[in-house]
């Protein structure tokens, strides 16, 4: 024991015991830290330069003037067309699967609820799927002579089949379909978490004053699971700006690229046909910028009470 | 008192009835893709709920289409190293930010958390050159490389690290113990949980992946399995019981872990807002 008691002398050491232990500190976290900057900040600088330069990938040589690409983007109809195909999704998905994920969780939290483990595990088994396997699922089940419409007509629902995957406005629905089943339940498993850290006592006490379960939801499960329905929000618009497999794989971007999302333009615009990294970067940064205002926005919007 | 226990008998049944529906509809397209792996294209078109006996044959054409056991081999390869060496780095990371933690510490740790934010498409472009220049293409270092050290991992065990009792470091530094031996011999152990959580998920996310694995993974000798799955459908007639049958194939893996450790898949999940 009197070994571990510094001697007096060595107070004034340069490797004193607290600075030994916070070098040690910064040798565990380098590796991370460098390779985070190494892959994501260093790339999100470069980016940004390419997205100023034009011609062939070997040859890439800056424009002039310099705006050129996102001058582009303007008058690129494609482009518009996938800045709005993603913020449909987003607009329409987003809220639908939040909403139902709160609604699933606010279920699933009774604890009187008899096969809750069972429920809740059905409901999150999407995650497990995945995403480009998923899309050949629904691929199938909505293909034109496929199971869907054959069900939709057998229960005469339907009198004609739907074209689901070559319609602009029904090979949405199938997406934004698609993005609701695979993403419901993990964002529920979020809430379920947040609503075990509320005291049951706190809706006993609204039970006895009369409140009802719409009313306990509204007045103090959402409330209170704010912070979380904030990160749960962000997540969704960083994912949903991202989309890229379902547009590949359920729907190829198509009919005419009125379902592509801004991701499967990128990287068409990357390596088909003729590949250009400078467009592709502006096009890149532009997604950057969106996903960090509308993160703002809604931590602005969150923060007030 | 007899109508409001009416109303509160159908409210349940109302509950019951919905939930039961919501399970229904989230467990039928897995159950139907894995179903139809023992059928034809037929018969799958046709809506058919239960399997028949095509399983063999479509998973005989199946490998002879695709080489799957290369795909295979690539998406397990990848997977795996993916989880182990990101839980190395990551975890010795979110160790040393909150174990020996101070304000510049904690300065670039909100810095890395800004990475979050970075939307992986942004920095597309930049990362292909990257691995082009360094010779990294098709391989699998080029794969899993960017992905290695996460913001999320690091968050995630920085803060079961806050849980890591301060008596147990000062009681293994008088035993002699250095810094290094008691994140090995300490830390390691007792977060066990926390890192079974950690390579569930990295192992979804990774063996899911498939926008880098398009972009680096060109030639047919790197396919992984979500790519392999994803040419299923690229021809003008398509066998849709070998498109099942490799839609089930893909995603064994991934249900297998889930339903063995479907808690820690769970904590992994929950963990980003705790």
């Amino acid at each position: 024991m009197t070994n571990a008691t510094p001697a007096p002398n060595k107070k004034h050491r340069f490797w004193t015991m607290e600075r030994k232990q916070s070098a040690a500190g910064w040798c565990f976290l380098a590796p991370a830290a460098i390779m985070i900057c190494v892959f994501s900040f260093y790339p999100m600088f470069r980016a940004l330069l390419t997205s100023f330069k034009r011609g062939l990938p070997t040859a890439l040589q800056y424009s002039d003037p310099l705006w050129r690409n996102y001058q582009r983007l303007l008058s690129d109809k494609v482009f518009i067309q996938s800045v709005q195909n993603t913020f449909t999704y987003l607009i329409v998905q987003v809220p639908i699967m939040l909403i139902l994920a709160i609604i699933f969780a606010s279920l699933l939290n009774n604890k009187d609820l008899k096969f809750r483990g069972l429920f809740r595990t059905c409901i999150f088994l999407p995650c497990a799927t995945g995403l480009v396997a998923y899309s050949m699922i629904f691929r199938t089940l909505f293909t034109y002579d496929g199971m869907i419409n054959a069900l939709l007509m057998n229960i005469g629902i339907l009198s004609e089949p739907i074209n689901w995957l070559n319609d602009p406005f029904y090979a949405k629905v199938v997406i934004i379909l698609g993005l609701v089943w695979r993403w419901t339940g993990y964002n529920m498993v979020f809430y379920l978490s947040g609503m075990q850290s509320i005291e049951y006592s706190i809706y006993e006490a609204a039970r006895i004053d009369g409140a009802n379960q719409y009313q306990q939801l509204m007045k103090i499960t959402i409330p209170l699971l704010k912070p979380i329905i904030l990160v749960t929000g962000i997540m969704s618009i960083n994912g949903t700006l991202q989309l890229f497999d379902e547009s590949v794989n359920l729907t190829r971007g198509g009919p005419a690229n009125m379902t592509i999302t801004m991701s499967h333009y990128i990287y068409n615009v990357m390596f088909t046909k003729n590949p250009n990294f400078g467009y592709a970067a502006a096009m890149s940064f532009v997604i950057l910028i969106m996903v960090a205002v509308l993160s703002a926005i809604q931590m602005k919007v969150g923060d007030k009470r | 008192m007899r109508e409001g226990a009416a109303s509160k008998y159908s409210t349940r049944f109302v509950m019951y009835a919905f939930l039961i529906i919501v399970s229904f509809i989230s467990v039928f397209p897995l159950y139907w893709a894995i179903i139809s792996a023992f059928n034809n294209t037929q018969q799958i078109l046709g809506g058919r709920m239960i399997p028949s006996t095509h399983l063999i044959e479509n998973i005989k054409n199946l490998f002879a289409q695709q080489n799957v056991g290369l795909a295979m081999k690539n998406s397990f390869a990848t997977s795996l190293l993916q989880v182990f060496l990101s839980l190395v780095v990551s975890s010795i990371a979110g160790y040393g930010f909150e174990i020996y933690h101070d304000k510049y510490k904690d300065g670039v740790m909100a810095v890395i958390m800004l990475a979050m934010m970075v939307p992986f498409v942004a920095i597309l472009v930049p990362l292909f050159q990257m691995m082009s220049k360094a010779k990294l293409l098709n391989t699998w270092v080029g794969f899993f490389m960017p992905s290695l050290a996460t913001p999320f991992l690091i968050m995630y065990f920085r803060n079961s690290a806050r849980t890591f009792p301060r008596d147990t470091i000062e009681a293994a530094r008088i035993d002699g113990l250095n810094e290094f031996q008691i994140f090995v011999k300490m830390f390691v152990p007792m977060m066990q949980p926390t890192y079974a959580s950690a390579a569930t998920i990295t192992f979804m996310n990774a063996w899911n992946s498939y926008l880098w694995p398009k972009v680096i993974m060109q030639t047919a000798d790197a396919t992984t399995m979500p790519m392999l799955v994803s040419n299923l459908m690229a021809g003008y007639v398509i066998d849709y019981g070998v498109v099942m049958a490799g839609v089930t194939i893909c995603s064994l893996p991934t249900i297998i872990i889930f339903f063995i450790l479907q808690k820690s898949f769970t904590n992994a999940v929950a963990g980003a807002v705790k």
